[in-house]
C-alpha cells in the first residue's frame, strides 16, 4: 500500500484564508477579545512611551504637565513605569482573551464536525487538520492584533493630548511606539495560536465517523 | 475464483458499548465483491448497512474479523496507508452529500485530487472534466448553498471519482433526495460504473436501485440474509413490487 504525501505549505494557507473569508462574521466573533485586549495592552504601553519622550524631551514646561495629569515623577527622574494596577490589569484582560479564544474555537470547531470528518474521508491526515486550525488562528490573530494595534495607538495619542496636552508632538517617540505596536501583534498571535491549540487537537485526532455521526 | 475480488470481509462483527449492555449491530458478515460490479446493499433501516460501509470504508475498526481491499488487511494499516487509501482508492457519496459549504463545486472536486499531490493545473483540469461528466460544468462557480440537493449529489459523484478510486461507497445516496432526482443519480452512478469500470458498492432501502444493480446483498439484523446476482433478481423484485 502507498503512503499519502504532506500537502504543499502554500496549499494550506489558501484553503485557511478561503475557509475564514466565508466565515467572516464568525471569525469576527473569535476575533473581538483578542482585538480588545491587544488594544488596551498597546494603549498602556504607548501611553507610557509617550510620557518617557516628553520627560526625555526635556522641552520647557513638560515637567509641569507630567505632574499635573498625575504622574509620579521624581525630581531627576530618566524614565516613567507602568504602575503595577496596570500591569495587572493588562494581563488578566490578556488571560480572560485567551479563555475567550479557546471558548470561540471549541464552538468554531463543533460546528465544522461534519466538514473535519469529510476532510479526513477525502484523505486528509490529522497534521493537515491541526495545521489549518493553526494557520486560521494566526491569520486571524495577525488581522486581529493589527487592528486592536492600532486602535491602541489612537486612544494612547488622543488620551494623552487630552491630560498632558499637545506639546507631546514635539517629541514622540515614534520608533519606541512602532515597537510597542510590534511587541502587541505579536503577542497578539502568540495568544491566538495558543487559544487553538486545544480545540485544534480535539479536532485532528477525531475519528471520521465520529464526525459524521454528530448533528444527523 | 477466477475474478479479482477488489473486498472482502471475514466474519466481520461490530459492538456498540453502551455503558450497561452493548449493542451488537453486525454479527459476522463475510462477503466477496468483484470488480467493476454494481452491487448494492439492501436493508431495513437500522440494520447495520451503515456500519458495514464504515468499515468497508475503512472509516470505523470492526470489533471481530477482517476487511480486505484489494487483499489487503486494512486493519493493519498505518496513519498514512489509510489516508492514501481513503484518498486514492475509495470514494465516498453520503446520503446528507456532505460537501465543504465554503467551497465552490469546483474547489469540492479538486479537494481529494489537492490531497493526493495532484498539482493545482491538472486538478482543474481534471475537476472541470468531471464537473461536465455530471452535467454540472456551468455551475463549478457555485457553493453547495446554492445548488439543489441533486445538484449537490452530483458535486459529490465528480468528487468521489476525482482520483480515479477503484471503489465507490455510497450510503443511501438517494436517501434525501425526491424520486425523479434520486433516479437521476442512480442512472449516473450506473453510467459511472459502466463507462469507468469503477465497483460501485451502495447501501440503500430504495427498490429503485435494484433494477441496475449487478448483485444485491440483503442485510437483516446485523446478518446477510441472502445475495441474489442480476438474473435471479427479476423473478423476486416480481414479488415484492
Ligand atoms: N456509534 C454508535 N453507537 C451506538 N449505536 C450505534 C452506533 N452506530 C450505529 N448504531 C446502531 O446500530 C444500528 C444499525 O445502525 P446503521 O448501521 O446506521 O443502520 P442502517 O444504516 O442500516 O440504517 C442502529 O440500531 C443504530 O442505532
Ligand atoms: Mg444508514
Amino acid at each position: 500500500m502507498q503512503r499519502l504525501v504532506a500537502l504543499p505549505f502554500s496549499k494550506s494557507v489558501e484553503i485557511a484564508w478561503k475557509s475564514i473569508r466565508a466565515r467572516f462574521f464568525r471569525s469576527l466573533v473569535t476575533t473581538t477579545s483578542l482585538v480588545l485586549a491587544v488594544a488596551f495592552l498597546c494603549y498602556v504601553q504607548v501611553t507610557t512611551d509617550i510620557a518617557n519622550g516628553l520627560l526625555a524631551g526635556g522641552a520647557d514646561g513638560s515637567m509641569d504637565a507630567l505632574l499635573k495629569a498625575g504622574y509620579n515623577v521624581e525630581p531627576g527622574a530618566v524614565s516613567i513605569g507602568e504602575t503595577a494596577k496596570e500591569q495587572w490589569l493588562v494581563f488578566l484582560s490578556l488571560l480572560v482573551c485567551v479563555v475567550g479564544i479557546v471558548n470561540a474555537q471549541l464552538m468554531a470547531v463543533t460546528e465544522r464536525f461534519r466538514e473535519i470528518g469529510t476532510m479526513k474521508c477525502l484523505g486528509a491526515l490529522d497534521r493537515f487538520i491541526l495545521r489549518l486550525f493553526m494557520l486560521e488562528a494566526i491569520i486571524q490573530g495577525f488581522v486581529g492584533s493589527l487592528a486592536g494595534a492600532l486602535l491602541g495607538v489612537l486612544a494612547g495619542l488622543l488620551s494623552t493630548s487630552l491630560s498632558l496636552g499637545l506639546i507631546i508632538f514635539a517629541s514622540l517617540p515614534m520608533t519606541v511606539m512602532g515597537l510597542t505596536s510590534a511587541k502587541a501583534i505579536g503577542i497578539g498571535c502568540l495568544l491566538s495560536l495558543l487559544g487553538v491549540i486545544y480545540p485544534a487537537i480535539t479536532a485532528a485526532r477525531m475519528e471520521p465517523v465520529e464526525a459524521m455521526r454528530t448533528n444527523e | 475464483m477466477s475474478e479479482h475480488a477488489i473486498v472482502r470481509t471475514t466474519d466481520v462483527t461490530k459492538s456498540f458499548d453502551l455503558g450497561k449492555h452493548t449493542l451488537e449491530v453486525l454479527k459476522g458478515i463475510s462477503l466477496t465483491i468483484v470488480k467493476g460490479r454494481y452491487i448494492s446493499i439492501m436493508g431495513p433501516s437500522g440494520s447495520g448497512k451503515s456500519t458495514l460501509f464504515n468499515m468497508i470504508g475503512g472509516l470505523d475498526k470492526p470489533t471481530s474479523g477482517k476487511v480486505f481491499i484489494d487483499e489487503v488487511d486494512i486493519a493493519q494499516l498505518d496513519a498514512y496507508e489509510l489516508a492514501w487509501l481513503r484518498c486514492r482508492k475509495i470514494g465516498y457519496i453520503f446520503q446528507t452529500f456532505n460537501l465543504i459549504p465554503v467551497m465552490t463545486a469546483l474547489e469540492n472536486v479538486t479537494l481529494p485530487m489537492t490531497f493526493g499531490g495532484t498539482g493545482n493545473d491538472e486538478a482543474v483540469d481534471r475537476g472541470m472534466e468531471l464537473l461536465r461528466l455530471v452535467g454540472l460544468d456551468d455551475r463549478y462557480n457555485h457553493k453547495p448553498s446554492e445548488l439543489s440537493g441533486g445538484q449537490q449529489q452530483r458535486v459529490a459523484v465528480a468528487r468521489a471519482l476525482a482520483n480515479t478510486p477503484s471503489i465507490v461507497l455510497a450510503d443511501e445516496p438517494t436517501g434525501n433526495l425526491d424520486l425523479n432526482t434520486g433516479e437521476e443519480i442512480i442512472t449516473l452512478l450506473k453510467k459511472m460504473s459502466d463507462e469507468l469500470e469503477v465497483t460501485i458498492i451502495s447501501a440503500t432501502h430504495d427498490f429503485k436501485m435494484l433494477n441496475v444493480s449487478d448483485e444485491v446483498i440483503w442485510i437483516r439484523d446485523g446478518l446477510i440474509d441472502k445475495i441474489e446476482q442480476r438474473d435471479e433478481l427479476d423473478i423476486s423484485v416480481g414479488t415484492i413490487g
